[in-house]
């Protein structure tokens, strides 16, 4: 596979721009909660950690990658479940939760954010004082 | 006691998936049969076959897989391909959405005629499976020379 380029670069610029409004993929999640905060994972195949985007403004997360993988010149499609090449999906998060801290990382196409609460927010074990 | 209770938001997103479900099950009822081997629409991993005319390319977006787990075989120009993804979320915690592929999957994809099941490779990158199929010699195209 030596004539290899990049899906999204054999595009002319136009038909490039069309897509960028096109359908987006939504991928799947998972999202958890334990004491120290919430954890998200998204399955995002095909997107290396330098097309990724994870943005947090305000209280919007927002995640967005695009699907790069190498395929040979004239290649004609046989069958197709995936579309489109790129995946977006945002969240609103809640006042306990600290956008500041949040870490991000990404393996085999698994991106996992934890998003840590406050430390006011964590729960405390309250004590109950006998008299 | 309430493990998937959601916000108001998650139950709007039911409601369009109850409607997913509706229209798949519409369209279902279409004029037109489907292949024998297809699957629901969202089945994992979601399969895209490219062909050349040296190869067929099959790339599987298979997320978070374990390579080792893997189990790729090919009969004649029926791939089949199988393996296992666990969550490992650990058990002490609360969903709020639960929406990622949990446990054993198989797919089987029909190739065309002239794939050489001898001549296989698969490589695992960023979360996609992709395995090419070289095809035989004697089915690419040639040129004919008019003497």
């Amino acid at each position: 596979m030596s004539a290899t380029r990049d899906v999204a670069k054999q595009e002319s610029k136009a038909v490039q721009e069309t897509r960028e409004q096109e359908r987006a993929i939504l991928p799947a999640v998972d999202i958890f909660e334990d004491s120290g905060g919430l954890t998200l994972k998204a399955d995002m195949p095909g997107v290396s950690s330098e097309r990724l985007d994870v943005q947090v403004d305000g209280e919007s997360l927002s995640i967005e990658g695009k699907v790069e993988i190498p395929v040979p010149e004239q290649m004609n499609a046989l069958y197709a479940d995936i579309r489109s090449t790129r995946y977006q999906r945002s969240f609103s998060l809640s006042s306990e939760l600290d956008p500041d801290n949040i870490e991000a990382s990404l393996k085999d196409g698994v991106l996992t954010l934890r998003i840590p609460k406050r430390e006011e927010h964590r729960p405390r074990r309250i004590e109950v004082q006998t008299a | 006691m309430f493990p998937n209770l959601g916000s108001f938001e998650n139950s709007l997103f039911d409601e369009f998936r109850r409607m997913q479900m509706d229209m798949d099950q519409l369209l279902g009822a279409s004029p037109w049969p489907s292949g024998i081997r297809a699957v629901a629409r969202g089945t994992y991993p979601s399969i895209n076959v490219g062909s050349t005319p040296d190869q067929v390319d099959v790339y599987l977006f298979a997320a978070g897989l374990d390579p080792k787990s893997l189990d790729i075989s090919i009969q004649q120009n029926l791939l089949t391909v199988a393996g296992e993804r666990k969550r490992g979320n650990g058990d002490d915690v609360s969903y709020y959405r639960r929406e990622r592929f949990d446990g054993a999957f198989r797919r089987v994809v029909t190739l065309p005629d002239d794939v050489d099941p001898d001549k296989t490779s698969a490589q695992y990158r960023d979360g996609v499976l992709h395995i090419s199929v070289q095809r035989r010699e004697s089915a690419k195209p040639r040129q004919i020379e008019v003497k």
